[in-house]
């Protein structure tokens, strides 16, 4: 088991190489840069020297070896350098906002997981029924409906509804409080966005669900532990689940990981100061030292949470460890 | 499943395409695939619009109408009501369906064949070249689809190709990957091996023996990217980098909509309901092709 | 003053009908208290007014700073209206036959970290603006291109020296972003400590920010005019999506947005909200143009660019757009009601402004044939910004498409959209705007003249007769004569050459809560934000 894990811990190396030397091309390679943005967007007539003078304060004109260097070696001594939009250090402007994204993330991971694994088993158990049907249907439309869209017939509906009930419009709050804070408003806000994700979400591992159920129901065991006349319920709980939660536990937690910055959409329809509103903004400005640390972090927690999923299923399975 | 014959394996793959008359066949497939026969007939629906679209729809998708911006279902022949621009709704979603198939069947097709390509010479020819690619595919691996997405688009820029070429990248280690793990098992059989020492070429093998057998799970793929490209076109729409006016699509349907939607509801009802439905039937399309190749899935 | 007093009637009566419901503003006793939540569209990479250009920094920090002199915010809509922010009596005349400007400075005006304000903080001021020492950002220091000096001879008197007597200075200095600060900050903390930290005179202290979400400030009580604030404080909440801003007016998360909304959501407000919301309406100082590339050979014939003019029905176009967008009044190149703008009378004599639609569209069509270029197919460059540059963009292609034009539309953010525009000049059409904020047409108009640095036809050292005429302009002391030359330059520009299309003007449309009371509209985004004069009515 060590060498195996040795073995991937080692492989990570060059994917996180290659990964940050795509993201940092990628960025470099878009036209147009932050200055431009900065002062042109408001059509006010400004001169040419202002705007080469704030890319030389940004150091836009150092060489992009060396640029491409610091920003490597920033992961090595902690410094992940400072935004060029705000000017504030990134690891603070990430901290700022990551304590919503990973409430967000718990909150739609809770939602997705009651709604996903009891329907799961029963589409499995009552596969070709109505049942299934249904709840495949529930399933895929979960998949099909575009999250922004929810999102924003969720606002108009609560605005609407709350108008013809209580007379006075109600919109979720749209600046974020800490839970510890005070967590009604907390609540009501994050609440939304939790739905709309955690409907997506819950439809991959619905069907995930499923289809692991369906896999284990037809093992050996199960049809022995049918055989020796156990009732349908324990075989289930006890023998079958147990067995077909692996592949759940996964498609959730590289869906966590996937929500720690991926909701870019999401957040721009709820007005949620997130990772993944930090990520457009950083895109939009050609905030290099912003949008390359932003989308390395994202990239570092899907390579862990792989590797830990990985290292689980070899856990389980000794076959994985010695192919 | 790691020492099937040749003949078996076939034989096997024959079976996903029985000789039967093919409304036995429907009717069959209707029976055990209801959901499937259901998310065909809407994309079959979908496909019938965007041939026919200059016959079937009313007006003009580009016309705009002055005097009826923003007109409610049904007025003065709007069946859905008109855009901001007083264009008919539904000749516009009977149009962007045009847009919407090219979107899911370009990018679609192109991310999973490239895959197919991919993953088979990989698990050929291992050794280095397996190495060095599988490294390569890790690093687009480890993007959430919709990061990659967007990196690339911000980096070509929006429009319709930049957007397409910016949903295929990802695609393409996600289909290549399954490809190869699958094509790995295949290679294994002791036929290839003997395929060689009768001195076949390289690519009778690959072609002949190891692309047939991986179809299943390539064909699983395909189906799966269809609806999430036109997912990811609308997302990326939504933040500006997508499809551009006048082309008619629904992803920017759905955005030009966001600005209008609170007096004028119809502006986004319909095209998210065009994209909901049509993702909602190439999945099901999908889930049920994904039933009828993958054995292990298969009903007993 | 008499030539202004015209247009600021014309503007403080459109203000007055757009107030709707509520009426025009009368002497209301103003209360006290209360926190003023609003929302901004955007967020600024610093609080340093003199290196910032947008208003998504005005908006959250204008209130912490004074200003030497401002817009009167009971008078924002007249262009020449200024009066005295940190100086006392009215705006100085100038002497030595208008080159030296002598303000006599308020005394006990405080810092909010204790220090008292002298002239002195304001000559430091004005020479980092004017005069910034290398390697220091000062984005309109070519404003005051006309100052030859600044000083203090005492605490209570600031002099500017000018070399050449100018109309353009006392807008240059009323300018919203000329934030005073202290000579003592600058000297201990240097010129960038500004960007992340606040120390003004302003009415209201900085309290808290987060990055991303919002500006937090409070009520300083110490502030220079007795009585004012009215406010406890106010909250800039940040919000990137149209819809979210608008739905948070209607959910009261936010009372005013004080950029401006389009017209279709000023219509759903008021019909969710009713009286709750009072709409405040005003031309803007901003236009919608295209800029047909002359670095293009299909479009260096005169008569190419003039059937594109001659396509585009401005009077309709101002009818229908200005239902769906930010834009409304059909206006030539300088501020629609200026004195110093055209008359309908004089706009319909020029190509595509004619009243008759169809003789201007044929005239088009009859010029691409005679150039050769019948259905002329090109691509439009347009930003990637909904209001109004997307609907303004997608209806242009739609006129186009009446004299059998092909034009498809290329969208970039606004980072590649100004690359395209200015570095690798790739575009055949490009939508393009010219939006200032204090009013001033002659300097304003310098965008149409082909040696602009934001002038981007490409067509530069090949008109000198137009420079000529704008140099003129800028030569001219008489107000009629200034406007019969402003006359001939538009027609240069606009009509024979059609070097720019003039789309139509903005239109600055602020529905709010109707317990925000003391606001009043101006011209412009960036102008009246102090907010010292604001209270709720609750």
């Amino acid at each position: 088991m060590g060498k195996y894990i040795f073995k991937r811990v080692l492989l990570m190396i060059p994917t996180l190489l290659g990964a940050a030397i795509l993201v940092f091309l990628l960025l470099r390679m878009a036209p147009g840069d932050i200055c431009a943005v900065r002062y042109l967007g408001t059509g006010m007539a400004i001169s040419e020297d202002q705007i080469q003078l704030c890319r030389e304060q940004l150091g836009l004109d150092k060489p992009q070896l060396l640029q491409f260097f610091d920003f490597v070696w920033g992961y090595f001594i902690f410094d992940l350098g400072t935004s060029m939009w705000t000017g504030q250090p990134v690891a603070h402007e990430i901290g700022i906002r990551f304590e919503l994204s990973l409430q967000v993330a718990v909150m739609a991971t809770i939602v997705a997981t009651v709604i996903a694994i009891p329907l799961g088993i029963i589409s499995a158990v009552r596969q070709n029924t109505i049942t299934d049907y249904v709840v495949r249907g529930f399933a895929i439309a979960g998949i099909a409906i575009p999250s922004f869209w929810l999102g924003l017939m969720i606002i108009l509906g609560l605005l609407v509804v709350t108008q013809a009930w209580f007379g006075e419009p109600w919109m979720p709050p749209i600046q974020f409080k800490s839970i510890w804070e005070d967590p009604a408003h907390n609540l009501a806000q994050l609440i939304w966005p939790a739905v709309a994700t955690g409907y997506r979400y819950s439809a991959v591992a619905t069907r995930m669900t499923r289809s692991a159920m369906l896999e284990v129901l037809r093992e050996d065991y199960v049809r022995t532990a049918r055989a020796k006349g156990m009732t349908e319920k324990i075989v289930i709980n006890r023998h079958a689940l147990k067995n077909a939660l692996l592949p759940v536990v996964t498609i959730l937690a590289l869906e966590f990981a996937f929500l720690m910055g991926g909701l870019v959409v999401t957040e721009q329809v709820f007005n949620l100061n997130g990772l993944g509103n930090l990520m457009v903004d950083g895109v939009e400005r050609q905030d290099f030292t912003m949008t390359q640390n932003l989308v390395m972090l994202v990239v570092i927690v899907f390579v862990f949470t792989n590797l830990l999923t990985d290292l689980c299923y070899a856990w389980l399975d000794p076959r994985i460890r010695y192919s | 499943m790691v020492t099937v014959s040749e003949v078996q394996t076939e034989a096997q793959f024959e079976e996903v395409a029985p000789k039967k008359p093919w409304t036995k066949v429907a009717v069959d497939l209707a029976r055990r695939q209801p959901l499937g026969v259901f998310g065909l007939a809407i994309v079959i629906v979908m496909i019938i619009a965007a041939v026919l679209a200059d016959v079937v729809a009313p007006f003009n998708p580009l016309e705009e109408h002055f005097d009826a911006m923003l007109a409610a279902p049904g007025t003065d022949g709007y069946l859905l009501g008109t855009d901001e621009f007083g264009r008919d709704i539904l000749s516009r979603l009977i149009y962007g369906s045009r847009t919407a198939l090219l979107v899911g069947f370009v990018c679609a097709i192109v991310g999973s064949t490239a895959g197919l390509v991919l993953g088979v010479a990989s698990a050929y020819f291992g050794g280095l070249f397996d190495l060095v690619l599988q490294r390569i595919l890790d690093v687009f691996m480890a993007f959430p689809l919709i990061i990659l997405a967007l990196a690339v688009v911000a980096t070509l820029g929006p429009g319709f190709e930049n957007v397409m070429i910016a949903i295929i990248i990802p695609f393409i280690p996600q289909c290549a990957r399954v490809v190869r793990a699958n094509a790995l098992a295949i290679r294994e059989i002791p036929y290839v091996d003997a395929a060689r020492a009768l001195g076949f070429s390289d690519a009778r093998i690959i072609l002949r023996h190891m692309v047939p057998n991986v179809m299943a799970p390539y064909l699983i793929m395909l189906t799966t990217f269809l609806g999430q490209a036109i997912l990811l076109e609308a997302s990326l729409s939504f933040l500006g980098l997508g499809v551009q006016d006048p082309i008619p699509a629904w992803g920017l349907m759905l955005t030009n909509a966001s600005e209008f939607f609170e007096g004028s509801p119809w502006v986004a009802i319909y095209p998210g309901v065009a994209i909901s439905l049509s993702v909602f039937g190439f999945n099901l399309f999908g889930d049920s092709v994904r039933d009828v190749l993958d054995p292990k899935l298969r009903s007993r | 003053m008499s030539k202004y007093a015209r247009f600021a009637l014309a503007l403080a009566v459109g203000t007055g009908l757009a107030m709707g419901a509520s009426g025009p503003a009368k002497a209301e006793t103003p209360k006290k208290g209360g926190i003023l939540n609003f929302i901004v569209a955007a967020e600024s990479p610093s609080y340093d007014g003199h290196k910032e250009s947008t208003f998504a920094m005005v908006h959250p920090t204008r209130p912490f700073y004074s200003l030497l002199i401002r817009v009167n915010p009971e008078n924002p809509s007249s262009p020449t209206d200024f009066i005295c922010d940190l100086c006392v009596g009215d705006l100085p005349k100038p002497t030595d036959g208008g080159k030296t400007y002598t303000f006599k400075i308020k005394k006990g005006v405080k810092f909010h970290d204790g220090q008292t304000l002298t002239a002195k903080d304001l000559e430091a001021t004005y020479n980092k603006i004017i005069f910034p020492p290398e390697g220091v950002s000062s984005v309109r220091k070519s404003f005051f291109k006309m100052v030859e000096s600044v000083s203090a001879p005492d605490d209570e008197t600031l002099v500017f020296k000018l070399k050449f007597a100018s109309g353009a200075f006392i807008p240059a200095v009323a300018t919203p972003f000329n934030y005073t600060y202290s000579a003592k900050d600058l000297k201990e903390h240097g010129y960038d400590w500004h960007e992340k930290n606040v120390n003004g005179t302003g009415a209201f202290k900085f309290k808290e920010a987060v990055a991303g979400s919002h500006v937090e400030a409070v009520r300083f009580d110490d502030f220079h005019m007795a009585g004012k604030p009215y406010l406890d404080g106010y909250k800039a909440l940040i919000s990137r999506k149209m819809a979210i801003r608008v739905q948070a007016i209607r959910g009261d998360r936010a009372a005013i947005e004080f950029r401006g909304f389009p017209p279709k959501q000023r219509d759903d407000l008021v019909k969710a909200l009713g009286k709750e919301i009072t709409v405040q309406e005003s031309d803007w100082n901003c236009v919608l143009l295209y800029t047909p590339n002359q670095g293009r050979p299909i479009m260096q014939d005169p008569r190419v660019r003039q059937a594109l003019t001659l396509a585009v029905d401005r009077w309709g176009g101002s009818q229908h757009l200005s239902r769906i967008a930010i834009v409304k009044t059909v206006g030539g190149i300088a501020f629609p009601n200026h004195p110093l703008a055209a008359t309908k009378a004089e706009l319909v004599r020029l190509n595509g402004y004619g009243t008759d639609l169809k003789a201007s569209r044929e005239k088009a069509k009859k010029l691409l044939a005679e150039a050769g270029k019948a259905g002329l197919k090109f691509e439009l460059l347009n930003r990637g910004t909904d209001q109004p540059y997307k609907i303004v963009g997608t209806w242009l292609i739609g006129q186009w498409r009446q004299v059998g034009m092909e034009v498809t539309q290329r969208v970039e953010p606004t980072k590649s959209f100004y690359n395209s525009l200015r570095k690798t000049k790739e575009f055949d059409v490009s939508m393009d705007f010219n939006c200032q904020s204090v009013v001033n047409p002659i300097v304003d108009v310098s965008k149409y003249v082909g040696s602009a640095g934001n002038n981007y036809a490409n067509f530069a050292g090949k008109d000198q007769e137009l420079e000529d005429i704008y140099n003129q302009l800028v030569q001219e002391g008489d107000e009629a004569k200034q406007r019969e030359i402003m006359r001939v330059m538009e027609k240069r520009a606009l009509s024979d050459m059609a070097h720019e299309g003039i789309t139509l003007w903005w239109y600055k449309i602020n529905p709010h809560r109707s317990y925000v009371k003391g606001w009043k509209i101006a011209p412009s985004h960036y102008l009246n934000q102090s907010l010292d004069q604001v209270w709720l009515d609750k």
